[in-house]
C-alpha cells in the first residue's frame, strides 16, 4: 500500500496520536541532547503527557461554551478554583490547621464539579441577556472575585454550622494525598512501609529498565489523565454532534434565528455553562491533585487567557483541534521555551548569565552576543509571553480558523452530508 | 378597520365560513416618543396569500415583530388559532405553527445550508441532553435524524437548493439566503408563515420561483402574510392587501381596490 499522508490525517484519532508520538519523539530528541538518562526521559515525557491532558481537557470544557455556543466565558481559571478548593476542603483533615470536613475522594471530586457547575450556572442566569462582551466581563470579575476570597484571611478558617473549615488563604490549601500511590504502596502517606503485590511486580518490572518507582506513579496518573480526556472528547462530541449541539451553534451564530425556530436558547445556554464549568473543575481538580498542594496564585487570569489561546491555536468549534491546540500549546508553547533555554545553555556551555540587562548589553558593542544571550535565555520565562503573543498574531493573521477550524464538522448525530439512496444517482449522472 | 371586517364576514357568509387563524386587536407600540404602530388590527385568512404594504417607516417590520414576539406590544391583544399570544416568547409562538423569515435574512453563516434546514424541525428528541449523553438512548436519535434528513433532502429540493446542501449558509447569493429561510421555516411544519420582503434583492427568474412556490403551498393551505414593496408581486398575487401608513392601518383590501384608492396613491408619493 502506498503511504498517504491525506490517509494518515483522515481519522481524527490518528491525528491525535499522530500529534502524541510527533511530541513524543520531539522530546525524546531533546532529552538526548540534553544528555538525560533513561529515567529522565521517561520523566520529561510524563511531564509534557500531563499538562497536555490538562490543558486538553480544560480547552474541551472551553469549545463547549465558547467553540460550540459562542459564549465568551473568561472566568475559566475561576470555576476551575472552585472545583479545586471544594474538593481540598470536602476532604481536607477534621483536625488539620486548615480543617476540612474529612470525606473521602470521591464525594470530594463530585462535590467540587457540582459547585463549580452551580457556580456556573448562577452566573449564567443574570447573564444570559448579554452580549458576548459583558458576559466576559462578568465572568472575569467573577473569577477575580472567587480568587480573592480564596486569598482573603477572612475566609483562612471559618465555620458553617459549627462546623470548622478554610481556604487557608495565601498560604494556599492541602489536597488529599495522590490516589494513584494506593495502587502502588500499603500506606501511600509512609512509602517506606511497603508495597502492595501490584506495586511490587511493576516497580520490579522498571527497576530492570532503570526507572525509578517516583517516575512509575506519575506515568500512571498521566495515563489516567489522558483517559479522562477521552472521556471529555466522548462528551462534548456528544453534546456537539447532535440536534443539541445545532441549536448551540445557531445560538452562537444568531441567537434571534434560533428563537424564531423554536428553541429556547436561554435553557440551552444554561445547561451548556453549567457543564461546561463543571468539567473545568474537575479538570481544575485532576491537574493540582497531583501536587497534593495548591494557592489562589495558580488561577490567575493568564492561565484562562493560556486556555484560550491553546482554544484558538487548535481550532475553535473542532473537538479533535481542541485537543490538539491543548497538546500543542502545552508541550511546545508553555514548556518548550524552557527546553530551549536548557538546550542552548548545554550545547553552548555558556557561563553564568549576566544579572541585569546592561550588563548583557554593553559586551555587544565589542561584537560579543554570549551574555545577551544568556541573559534573554535566563529571562525565557518571560519572553515565553511575548512569544506566546507573536504566535497569536501570527495564527489571527494567517490562519484564524486555527489548526482545524477549517473542517466541516457538521452538528448532527448521523452524517447529513450524504443523501440516503442517491448514490447510484450522482454516480449516473459523471458518466 | 372595523367595517373591512364586516365586509369580509358578508364575504364568507356566501361561502362556507370562513377561518382567521390570526388577529391583532389595536395593538401598538412606541419607541421613546415615536409611535411604531398604532392601534393596528386586522386579520389574516386562512389559505390566503395577504400582503401588508405601505411606504418605509410605516411599521411593517415592527408589526412583524410584535406578532412574532420579537418584541412586544405595549397595548392591543394578538391571537393565534384563538389563542391569545401576547407577549409570549418567540420560541413559543413559533412552536404552535406561526413561523417567520426576516428582511434582512439570517442565515447561519458558519453552519452548512443542511445544518440551517435540519436546525429547525420541532420535537427532536435530540435536542434533550440525556437522550444524546446515553448510549441507549442515542438509537432513536439516530433514527429520528435519518428521517428528518429525508424530508430535509425533499424541502431542499422543493426550494431548488439540493446542489447546496453541503455550502456554508454565508456563501450563498442574496436570493438563495431568501430561499433557504423560507425553506427553513418550513421545516418546523408551520400552518402560517410570515415573509418580511422576501423579493427584495432577488433577481427575476428566483422571484418568479418563489411566487411559484408561496401559490403552490397556500394551495395546500398554508396561509401567507407578506411584507413586500415589489408592487408587481404584491398586485399580481396578494388578496386581500393591507395598506399601513404611519404606523396605522390605512385601507384593506382587493389588489384593484388598492391600486385606485388616491390616499393609498398619496401615502406612497409622500403626500398628506
Amino acid at each position: 500500500m502506498k503511504f498517504d499522508i491525506e490517509m494518515l490525517l483522515k481519522s481524527d484519532a490518528r491525528i491525535v496520536a499522530s500529534t502524541f508520538v510527533g511530541i513524543s519523539l520531539l522530546f525524546i530528541i531533546v532529552a538526548m541532547i540534553l544528555g538525560l538518562d533513561f529515567n529522565g526521559t521517561v520523566n520529561t515525557i510524563q511531564r509534557i503527557m500531563f499538562l497536555s491532558a490538562v490543558y486538553a481537557m480544560v480547552v474541551l470544557a472551553l469549545n463547549l461554551q465558547w467553540g460550540y455556543a459562542g459564549m465568551f466565558n473568561i472566568g475559566v481559571a475561576g470555576f476551575m478554583l472552585s472545583g479545586v478548593y471544594t474538593m481540598a476542603i470536602i476532604t481536607g483533615d477534621p483536625n488539620g490547621i486548615i480543617p476540612g470536613l474529612g470525606l473521602p475522594i470521591p464525594i470530594g471530586i463530585i462535590g467540587g464539579v457540582l459547585v463549580a457547575s452551580l457556580l456556573g450556572l448562577l452566573i449564567s442566569i443574570p447573564t444570559l441577556k448579554l452580549k458576548a462582551d459583558y458576559l466576559a466581563i462578568v465572568t472575569i470579575g467573577f473569577a477575580e472575585i472567587i480568587r480573592y476570597a480564596a486569598n482573603a484571611l477572612t475566609f483562612k478558617t471559618f465555620s458553617i454550622a459549627g462546623v470548622e473549615m478554610g481556604t487557608g488563604a495565601g498560604r494556599g490549601i492541602h489536597l488529599p494525598m495522590n490516589p494513584i500511590r494506593n495502587l502502588y504502596y500499603t500506606d501511600p502517606s509512609n512509602l517506606g512501609l511497603g508495597k502492595t503485590v501490584f506495586g511490587q511486580y511493576v516497580f520490579g518490572f522498571f527497576e530492570i529498565i532503570q526507572v525509578q518507582s517516583s517516575v512509575v506513579v506519575s506515568w500512571t496518573y498521566a495515563i489516567v489523565l489522558i483517559f479522562v480526556v477521552g472521556l471529555f472528547y466522548l462528551i462534548i462530541y456528544r453534546i456537539g454532534n447532535s440536534p443539541f449541539g445545532r441549536v448551540l451553534k445557531a445560538i452562537r451564530e444568531d441567537e434571534i434565528v434560533a428563537n424564531a425556530l423554536g428553541k429556547n436558547t436561554d435553557i440551552y445556554k444554561m445547561k451548556v455553562f453549567a457543564i461546561g464549568c463543571g468539567l473545568m473543575g474537575l479538570a481544575g481538580i485532576l491537574w493540582q491533585g497531583s501536587y497534593g498542594y495548591t494557592n489562589p496564585t495558580t488561577f490567575q487570569p493568564i492561565l484562562t487567557f493560556y486556555i484560550f489561546i491553546a482554544l484558538i491555536i487548535g481550532g475553535s468549534g473542532s473537538n479533535t483541534g481542541s485537543i490538539i491546540g491543548g497538546v500543542v500549546f502545552a508541550s511546545l508553547l508553555f514548556e518548550g521555551p524552557n527546553f530551549i533555554r536548557r538546550v542552548i545553555m548545554h550545547v553552548f556551555k555558556f557561563d553564568k548569565a549576566p544579572n541585569s540587562i546592561i550588563e548583557a548589553i554593553i559586551p555587544i558593542s565589542s561584537f560579543d552576543l554570549g551574555p545577551f544571550v544568556a541573559y534573554s535565555l535566563a529571562n525565557i520565562s518571560s519572553l515565553r509571553v511575548v512569544f506566546l503573543g507573536l504566535v497569536l498574531v501570527y495564527i489571527i493573521q494567517n490562519r484564524p480558523e486555527g489548526l482545524l477550524g477549517y473542517r466541516k464538522e457538521l452538528a448532527a448525530s448521523i452524517d447529513i452530508s450524504r443523501r440516503p439512496g442517491a448514490e447510484v444517482k450522482r454516480g449516473k449522472r459523471h458518466e | 378597520m372595523s367595517s373591512s371586517g364586516a365586509k369580509k364576514k358578508q364575504k364568507g357568509g356566501k361561502n362556507s365560513a370562513k377561518k382567521y387563524p390570526l388577529k391583532v386587536e389595536k395593538i401598538g407600540k412606541r419607541f421613546g416618543g415615536l409611535s411604531a404602530v398604532d392601534g393596528v388590527s386586522f386579520s389574516v385568512e386562512e389559505g390566503s396569500i395577504t400582503g401588508l404594504i405601505g411606504p418605509n417607516g410605516a411599521g411593517k417590520s415592527t408589526t412583524f415583530d410584535l406578532i412574532t414576539g420579537i418584541t412586544n406590544p405595549d397595548t392591543g391583544v394578538i391571537k393565534f388559532n384563538g389563542e391569545d399570544i401576547t407577549g409570549k416568547k418567540p420560541y413559543q409562538i413559533a412552536n404552535i405553527g406561526l413561523v417567520r423569515t426576516f428582511q434582512i435574512t439570517r442565515e447561519l453563516k458558519d453552519m452548512t445550508v443542511m445544518e440551517n434546514v435540519m436546525l429547525a424541525p420541532k420535537n427532536q428528541i435530540g435536542q434533550q441532553l440525556s437522550n444524546v449523553l446515553l448510549s441507549k438512548l442515542r438509537r432513536k436519535v439516530k433514527d429520528q435524524e435519518e428521517e428528518l434528513l429525508e424530508k430535509a433532502w425533499e424541502t431542499l429540493d422543493t426550494f431548488h437548493l439540493d446542489k447546496l446542501a453541503n455550502e456554508y449558509a454565508g456563501n450563498l447569493s442574496g436570493g438563495q439566503r431568501k430561499l433557504l429561510e423560507m425553506a427553513r421555516v418550513m421545516m418546523m411544519d408551520p400552518s402560517m408563515i410570515l415573509l418580511d420582503e422576501p423579493m427584495a434583492g432577488v433577481n427575476p427568474t428566483l422571484k418568479k420561483q418563489i411566487i411559484t412556490l408561496i401559490k403552490k403551498l397556500s394551495k395546500n393551505g398554508y396561509t401567507f402574510l407578506l411584507v413586500e414593496h415589489d408592487m408587481d408581486v404584491v398586485m399580481n398575487h396578494c388578496d386581500p392587501i393591507i395598506v399601513m401608513h404611519n404606523g396605522e392601518v390605512m385601507l384593506e383590501g382587493t389588489p384593484s381596490e388598492i391600486s385606485t384608492n388616491e390616499r393609498v396613491i398619496d401615502a406612497y408619493l409622500g403626500g398628506s
